[in-house]
């Protein structure tokens, strides 16, 4: 059986959106493909915990989509991850409902990539900064993948978005299709940095 | 077998009016074909159930055109009049002039004198209002560019009569007329000078405008306060009726004033409220008409004559569908849209036999030149929705240009995505919600002193009961997409629901409930959106107390979501058993008490299964115990 991928998507303002808008449309009616819109789902902040409990345990790849904000993510999904993930479930003795699935950041970020380094006004790498979420991810048995990132979306071009979404769509698509190269993924700094790199043809049957 | 009687009478129209329509419009002839069938059916040549009385319903039931023009006024607001007064003087100005010069060459080719040539173009380049509204409203072609090209020669073809009028005695063959007379009724400005006259039509004009902006309003809201349903419809028609009265004294046509009335009232807050009064009237009169136009058509002059009136016949329809047509190029329509304007405007009008008696009493046109040709008119006015069918079934497929005409969105009348019944004390709230982030808002309301204080402060509001199909229709229910029950009665809510989902059911319903039986049977009745309208305040408040006994805000707001979340389940739950009056006292025990007991526990034990173990680290202290043993 492919594995079904569960897009947990982020954004309090959609309507604004120019670039993380697109990435959704990229990928929101996909087969085998769940695109949660969290915000329209909850927008007073009272999320259904067993629904969400439910729905991880249904879905094989984890994809947390939203834009980068003040270097973390929207304040819902860390809602969702101090809610959803209790201890007993997700981690802990007996927490392994997560165990064994994989777990990926996709975000957009208003500064060039130049920006997200040592020398950079922002001083760490997007990497570095989303710490918190691959080590949430490790504690909970999960495998974690470079993000997938859209920096500078303040300067992008139409073609640029256009790229950038479809990039996205082929990503998830190869993650349901297990086409995606996870130690060859795994040594880039970003999964889009190169996408011919790591996504190759599909496992023989 | 013509009896008196008005029963008799009645009955006759009747029967044939509810016998040939549906089986016009099953055949797919529409409702104008049936009602001329059932008018040749009944008519001297048919059955001759009505004998000559058949002209004098037809004077009676002219009033259906009246009627209609002053509901085609309540649809227009008088900018989109002003702006559609190029077509209405370019479009409709050439047709008539262009018209009545060609139909008076044939004339003059067929050996009449040119005055008479001239009178005959004249009244013969008029087209029937009462049979194309009709037939391009049936068919939803009104906001098409065709349809508006024909209203705009419709309308000016309505103001033309009254110059013709005054033109036909000048045509009089022996000089004789009599002065201006208009359709036999005596008038008050007759033997006036002319400038006393043009007073008196500005200052009858004046007063239509004047009561229509400043009398209507606050007479309708005394007759709204009795809440006496018919009382209203005697209004309207007084209204109309009032009008009609006074336009034609001071020798104007009564069309013409009550459309004028209609389009000084398309603004007001009664504006629904009286096109759903007059409706019916208009629609039987109208009915009434056609069925007249049916029964007059003279067949002994036909089978007299079967080829000089299917001649006259033929030029007629031809030179109008060529001069037609030609102005349908030159104002740019496309093929498709010029065809549909042809068609539809290519018939004598009713206007028609007005006119040649009026004619025939000036002495402009002998009895022998006006016979045949009232034949023509009523043969023609019977066979234009034919016409109008072969242009769509057959003409339009083969030739017409099959690719959408993008302009035709432009036309079409704005509409309002939503709909709100009752404004008041719950109504308000979400409305002006609704208008404060700019969505267009049909509101209507049944008390007339509130939508007078909602119009004062500049509320597009209006008086009317949703629980009226027609009503509904009127206020855009066809192309809304949501309707806001917030009606405070709830037998009324119930109604409104029922209808909308009868006749509307694209509608998404919202609806709000007085309480827990009225979410019952709205439940029961199928709205999916129903809101009891004190259960949000009142946990609001809940809410706030436990906050001053010491919990924080944070949790008490969880719980009272929590809570809130169970009652709407059980009420979900509850309302199918709400008939069985047993089972359901058992099942909603048993819910109360697992709600107490859930709450219960928790104070118990300090936190329970069901509820979420959200920032509590009791089983991670235990872990951690666990692990240093």
């Amino acid at each position: 059986m492919k594995p079904k991928v569960l897009i947990l998507f982020a954004h309090p303002a959609l309507e604004k959106s120019r670039v993380n808008r697109r990435l959704a449309e990229a990928v929101r009616s996909l087969p085998g493909v769940t695109f949660h819109d969290l915000y329209e789902l909850y927008p007073d902040f009272d999320i259904d915990v067993p629904r969400e409990q439910e729905l991880l345990e249904e879905h094989d790849i984890v994809v947390l989509q939203h834009p980068f904000y003040w270097y973390s993510t929207p304040a819902l999904i860390k809602e969702w991850q101090d809610l959803v993930l209790e201890h007993g479930w997700a981690y802990g003795h007996d927490g392994a409902a997560l165990r064994g699935k994989t777990l990926l950041s996709s975000l957009t970020a208003g500064g060039s990539e130049e920006a997200y380094c040592r020398r950079g006004h922002n001083r760490y790498t997007i990497r570095e900064l989303l710490a918190p979420i691959e080590q949430t991810a490790i504690l909970c048995g999960m495998t974690y993948l470079p993000p997938f990132v859209v920096y500078g979306t303040h300067s992008l071009d139409e073609r640029a978005i256009e790229r950038h979404a479809a990039d996205y769509g082929r990503v998830v698509e190869a993650l349901r299709d297990e086409t995606l190269d996870l130690a060859a993924a795994t040594r880039q700094t970003h999964l889009n940095a190169n996408l011919d790199a790591v996504i190759g043809n599909p496992p023989e049957a | 077998m013509s009896e008196g009687g008005f029963f008799y009478q009645a009955f006759v129209y009747l029967a044939a009016a509810v016998v040939a329509v549906p089986i016009a419009k099953r055949l797919g002839l529409g409702s104008v074909l049936g009602y001329l069938i059932a008018g040749i059916a009944i008519g001297p040549f048919g059955l001759d159930f009505v004998g000559e009385k058949g002209q004098d319903i037809m004077h009676f039931a002219e009033f259906g055109v009246v009627m209609m023009l002053f509901l085609v006024g309540l649809e227009l607001e008088p900018s989109l009049v002003w702006r559609m007064r190029s077509p209405i003087l370019g479009l409709g100005g050439l047709q008539v002039v262009l018209t009545a010069a060609a139909i008076a060459l044939c004339g003059v080719g067929l050996g009449l004198a040119w005055p008479s040539a001239m009178a005959v173009g004249l009244i013969l380049a008029l087209s029937s209002t009462a049979i194309v509204l009709q037939t391009l409203s049936e068919k939803g072609l009104m906001p098409t560019r065709a349809g508006q090209s024909a209203f705009s020669v419709l309308l000016f073809q309505d103001v033309a009569v009254i110059p013709i009028l005054a033109i036909l005695p000048l045509l009089a063959v022996g000089g004789s007329g009599h002065s201006a007379e208009s359709h036999g009724a005596t008038t008050w400005v007759e033997g006036m000078p002319g400038w006393a006259q043009t007073m008196a039509v500005l200052v009858a004009v004046g007063a239509v405008v004047l009561a229509g902006r400043f009398l209507v309003a606050p007479v309708f809201r005394i007759i709204g306060r009795t809440r006496l349903r018919e009382l209203f419809t005697a209004a309207a028609l007084l209204l109309v009726i009032g009008i009609a009265l006074l336009m034609s004294r001071v020798g104007l046509s009564p069309a013409l004033g009550t459309f004028l009335a209609g389009v000084v009232l398309a603004n007001s807050e009664y504006r629904h409220e009286l096109e759903t009064d007059i409706q019916p009237f208009k629609g039987l009169l109208l009915g009434l008409f056609f069925i007249a136009v049916g029964a007059s058509v003279d067949f002994g002059l036909i089978v007299a004559a079967p080829g000089l009136i299917a001649g006259l016949v033929a030029t007629l329809v031809a030179v109008k569908l060529i001069v037609l047509l030609a102005l349908g190029r030159l104002f740019k329509l496309s093929l498709d849209q010029n065809l549909l304007f042809g068609f539809a405007l290519a018939q004598g009008g009713e206007f028609a036999f007005v006119l040649f008696s009026f004619a025939t009493q000036n002495g402009v046109l002998a009895d022998s030149v006006v016979a045949p040709l009232v034949a023509v008119v009523a043969v023609s006015m019977a066979i234009a929705p034919l016409l109008m069918l072969v242009n769509e079934k057959l003409i339009q497929p083969r030739f017409g240009t099959r690719e959408t005409d993008e302009r035709e969105a432009d036309e079409i009348r704005e509409e309002n995505p939503v709909i709100v019944a009752g404004f008041g004390r719950f109504g308000h709230i979400l409305g002006r919600l609704l208008l404060a982030n700019g969505v267009g808002t049909t509101v209507l309301d049944v008390d007339s002193d509130q939508v007078d204080l909602l119009r004062k402060l500049g509320l597009k509001v209006f008086y009317g009961d949703a629980s009226r199909v027609d009503l509904l229709r009127a206020a855009g229910a066809d192309n809304a997409k949501v309707l806001v029950v917030a009606v405070d009665a709830k037998e009324k809510a119930l109604e409104i629901v029922r209808t909308a989902q009868e006749h509307f059911p694209h509608l998404r319903i919202l609806c709000r409930a007085y309480g827990r039986p009225h979410a019952y049977d709205l439940l029961e009745a199928g709205v999916e959106h129903v809101y009891r309208e004190t259960l949000d305040t009142s946990l609001r408040v809940g809410v706030d107390a436990l906050c001053m006994l010491g919990y924080r805000r944070h949790q008490a707001l969880r719980a009272a979501r929590k809570f809130r979340r169970h009652d709407e389940d059980a009420v979900r739950e509850l309302a199918g058993m709400w008939k069985d009056r047993k089972a359901y006292v058992i099942r909603a025990r048993e819910i109360i008490q697992s709600v107490e007991r859930m709450i219960r526990s928790e104070v118990e034990q300090g936190r329970h299964p069901e509820l979420d173990a959200a920032w509590d680290a009791t089983g991670l202290i235990d872990e951690y115990g666990e692990r240093r043993d």
